[in-house]
């Protein structure tokens, strides 16, 4: 028997992985494992697409699921028929005066919302290394995919979001100080979610996915009532997550159901391609938009970083949804350029060259390129844009360090809505053991400080500890 | 007044809250054509339609998840868990979202959501069809938890939780579901949720329970009262917050206390009583707190759940305990390690039970 030649190839479903370099990669985690153990000759020997320490997604029917866009890397339009539908006022070159003033001015906006979201981004990374900031989730790179989506939304839309989108909650009119907050450790969010349409971010990887699937069942159960009058596009549920909470039950049920009731949902995915160490392809061996149609509804793989055709490919989801067509799943295929969040370190688990290769296609150059080609941004509006992120960051700068300390006894404020019995004595005992430190003059011995408990009992307890004490 | 099972009255408690405010929701699986496994919502969804009584896909998170979205939005879901064992796939949405949101807004959003669960064993059901898990909510802050053992309170507490603007863990004893009883279905001034009940006086001994068991604790005073000893029943109703005052102050009177409930013995809401009585009414106890529960072990098959579940006797022996009729049980000493050949001797081979004892 002729003996075959020995060929190199990775992994499939039909071959399982062989050893490979002395390793053997049999599931991820060995995958993983491995990959840490011998990660450094991997990368010097073997080609990237023979690697078999990194899971890789199939490439899926490329013809089912095309990544849309309308702008190439170098700022080139490109026609298409289908998504210029949703972009006819964008049009820089419109023959009407008019219309064409308003494409710039919208066209601008879009530019001015990512340059605002990388300066403030950078900044509160800045707040972070200094001390002012516990911990910070960098949404750079992530620019286009949360403006494009934001600005195609409502004002009676409602967005459920994970704790990345940054650019989102401001394009929903967060105050900027609200961003930090919570990485400031002063609160547990930010924002008022009925004053700007969005609740407050998750933490919990794709929870917000039901939230947001419950806040649209809500929709269609107010037009029954006459609350909500269908004929003018019902509002939209829509739940921002990543690549990573693809794999959670809570979003796969949240499909299910959004699905089964036709409910008004825009499920939008940003594939930054990282769960912070962990590639998508371990959260799917198939394009994640793909997954969409067994579900019943429509999988949209749209070039993220172009924030042309994300607002394009959210008009039209968000138009469905209106019209009672149901959900929809966009996947923004994106980039997460920085850390997962700044106690991260992510050298140790993916190549420069990646991260290379997405810097050339930076979603703000790309549009700044076509901005440019199409005579809407010189350097005088660029400067002028610039100067609008400059002092953003010193006004979200400004806002973080001003933040103070809660009062102590303010824990026990929101906890219930309804009085609480036995948390009203928890609150008396407390405040009693606070007001054991007298006065504030005499209580700080040996801990000193802001955070003394003698400083805490004259700050917060006052009022409150007499009028609950027993 | 009306005479109805708790089952019946729990139906009657919903519709009465959705005729009252459009924006209560019914939701959960076979909630809808069938009226639930129990027969609950049995046709609501005929009345109120089929989106204010939703039949839900077979996903307890996404019950909750759901609601919560819902209640972002002004509604008043009332969710059906199918039972009791069912519970935990929800627990996500349970103690990160639902307990934790109004919290975390600061007091922005409220989610006036309650979660009905059948609880509890004594029917003689498959495995997780028959657990107590109400410890584990009790311990969340941000929920309110009840049980409750009649018809009446059926229905009033019902309609009590889906009027809170917490959210609020509602379980409803299976064994109970067929009992009837009288039900005022306009009660002037019912007692607040979060209060418990005294159900029969006495004073020689006080008897806290709740749900499945209230009946069975009253069936156990009623038969020490034969014997000579006056038992004071307490149906705690909330379980979270518990109504410690009300518990104290019959501890006071009668220096004694017996918890029992059907849930294993560690880390249960007996401990949790017991320690408070013993804090708050050190002085006034003639005999430490007893407590009579399940054993510490997944729920037994059917066949042996009359040796889990505190019954008469094991309460009355309880009841004895406390009263220090019977001797207190000393554990068995383990041989020693060294002299295995005595292993599984008689008396001798064991340290005594006086030496070991405390």
């Amino acid at each position: 028997m002729p003996s075959e030649p020995a060929v190199r190839t990775g992994p499939t479903a039909a071959t399982p992985p062989k050893a490979q370099n002395g390793h053997r990669a049999a599931t991820p985690r060995d995958a993983r494992a491995d990959r840490k153990n011998v990660a450094h000759d991997v990368r010097k020997d073997v080609r990237e697409d023979e690697r078999t320490d990194v899971p890789r997604q199939d490439p899926g029917d490329g013809a089912s699921t095309p990544t849309l866009r309308v702008l190439t890397e170098d700022g080139t339009r490109l026609p298409d028929p289908e998504l210029d539908r949703w972009l006819a006022d964008l049009d820089p070159a419109a023959p009407d005066d008019g219309a064409r003033e308003t494409a710039r001015t919208t066209l601008l906006r879009l530019f001015e919302d990512m340059v605002v979201a990388r300066r403030i981004d950078a900044e509160a990374t800045a707040l972070q290394r200094q001390g002012e900031l516990a911990l910070w989730p960098p949404l750079l790179g992530q620019e286009a995919a949360q403006v494009g989506s934001a600005r195609a939304l409502r004002d009676d839309d409602f967005v459920f979001s994970s704790y990345r989108e940054h650019a989102v909650a401001r394009v929903r009119g967060a105050e900027l100080v609200d961003l930090v907050r919570v990485w400031r450790g002063v609160a547990v969010s930010g924002w008022d979610p009925y004053a700007i349409g969005m609740a407050s971010p998750q933490v919990i990887i794709g929870a917000q996915t039901l939230h947001a699937t419950g806040w649209a069942m809500g929709v269609q159960n107010d037009v029954d009532a006459g609350r909500v009058d269908a004929s003018a596009g019902l509002p939209v549920g829509v739940a921002y997550f990543g690549d990573g909470a693809m794999s959670q039950g809570d979003v796969n049920e949240a499909f299910v159901f959004a699905s089964t009731y036709r409910s008004p949902v825009l499920f939008f995915c940003q594939n930054n391609q990282w769960a912070i160490s962990e590639p998508v392809a371990l959260q799917s061996r198939v394009p994640l938009a793909e997954r969409a149609r067994g579900f019943g509804m429509p999988g949209v793989r749209v070039d993220g970083n172009d924030v042309l055709a994300v607002l394009a490919v959210t008009r039209a989801a968000l138009d469905r949804a209106r019209h009672d067509g149901g959900p929809t799943l966009i996947e923004a295929v994106t980039y997460r350029m920085g850390p997962h969040t700044t106690a991260d370190d992510p050298k140790r688990y993916r190549d420069a060259a990646e991260v290379e290769e997405w810097t050339g296609r930076d979603p703000l150059a790309r549009f700044e390129a076509y901005l440019r080609s199409v005579g809407v941004l010189d350097d005088a509006e660029a400067a002028r844009v610039q100067g609008v992120a400059d002092a953003a960051a010193a006004e979200l700068r400004a806002g973080c360090v001003a933040l103070t300390d809660p009062p102590p006894l303010s824990l026990f404020d929101h906890v219930y809505a309804e009085p609480h019995h036995a948390l009203e004595r928890e609150r008396a005992e407390y405040a009693h053991y606070l007001e054991s430190f007298g006065d504030g003059e005499g209580g700080d011995d040996g801990a000193g400080g802001p955070g003394a408990a003698g400083d805490r009992a004259a700050s917060g307890t006052g009022t409150t500890a007499t009028g609950v004490a027993r | 007044m009306s005479t109805l099972t708790v089952a019946k009255a729990l139906g009657a408690g919903l519709r009465r809250a959705m005729t009252d405010d459009d924006r209560v929701v019914v939701m959960g699986e076979d909630v809808g054509r069938l009226g639930g496994v129990y027969r609950v919502t049995d046709g609501l969804q005929a009345e109120f339609g089929p989106r204010r009584v939703l039949d839900t896909p077979l996903a307890e998170s996404g019950i909750i998840g759901t609601a919560v979205g819902l209640a972002y939005r002004g509604y008043r879901p009332v969710c059906e868990i199918q039972f009791d064992g069912f519970v935990f796939v929800a627990f996500d949405q349970i103690l990160s979202q639902l307990a934790k949101m109004h919290a975390r807004t600061g007091g922005k959003v409220r989610l006036p959501i309650t979660i009905r669960i059948p609880v509890g064993g004594g029917i003689g059901a498959a495995e997780h069809h028959s657990e107590s898990p109400e410890a584990l909510f009790a311990h969340v802050a941000g929920l309110r938890v009840v049980s409750v053992a009649n018809p009446q309170d059926a229905y009033t507490v019902l309609r009590q939780a889906v009027a809170c603007d917490d959210p609020v863990i509602f379980f409803e004893p299976k064994r109970r579901y067929h009992l009837k009883g009288e039900v005022d279905l306009d009660p002037v001034e019912p007692l607040p949720m979060d209060r418990a009940r005294v159900v029969r006086e006495g004073h020689d001994v006080t008897l806290v329970t709740w749900g499945g068991l209230v009946g069975t604790a009253l069936d156990a005073a009623v038969a020490a009262s034969d014997d000579g000893v006056s038992v004071e029943v307490i149906d705690l109703r909330s379980l979270s917050p518990v109504d410690h005052d009300t518990v104290a102050s019959s501890v006071r009177k009668t220096g004694r206390v017996v918890v029992t409930h059907e849930a294993p013995r560690q880390a249960g809401l007996g401990a949790e009583i017991a320690a408070t009585v013993t804090d708050r009414c050190f002085e006034y106890l003639e005999a430490a707190p007893v407590r009579v529960t399940g054993h510490g072990m997944p729920y037994p098959p059917a066949k042996l759940e009359g040796h889990y579940l505190p019954d008469l006797d094991r309460i009355l022996d309880g009841v004895d305990r406390v009263l220090g009729r019977v001797e207190p049980f000393v554990p068995r000493a383990v041989p020693d390690a060294g002299s295995p050949g005595e292993a599984g001797g008689p008396a001798g081979s064991v340290r005594t039970a006086e030496a070991v004892a405390r």
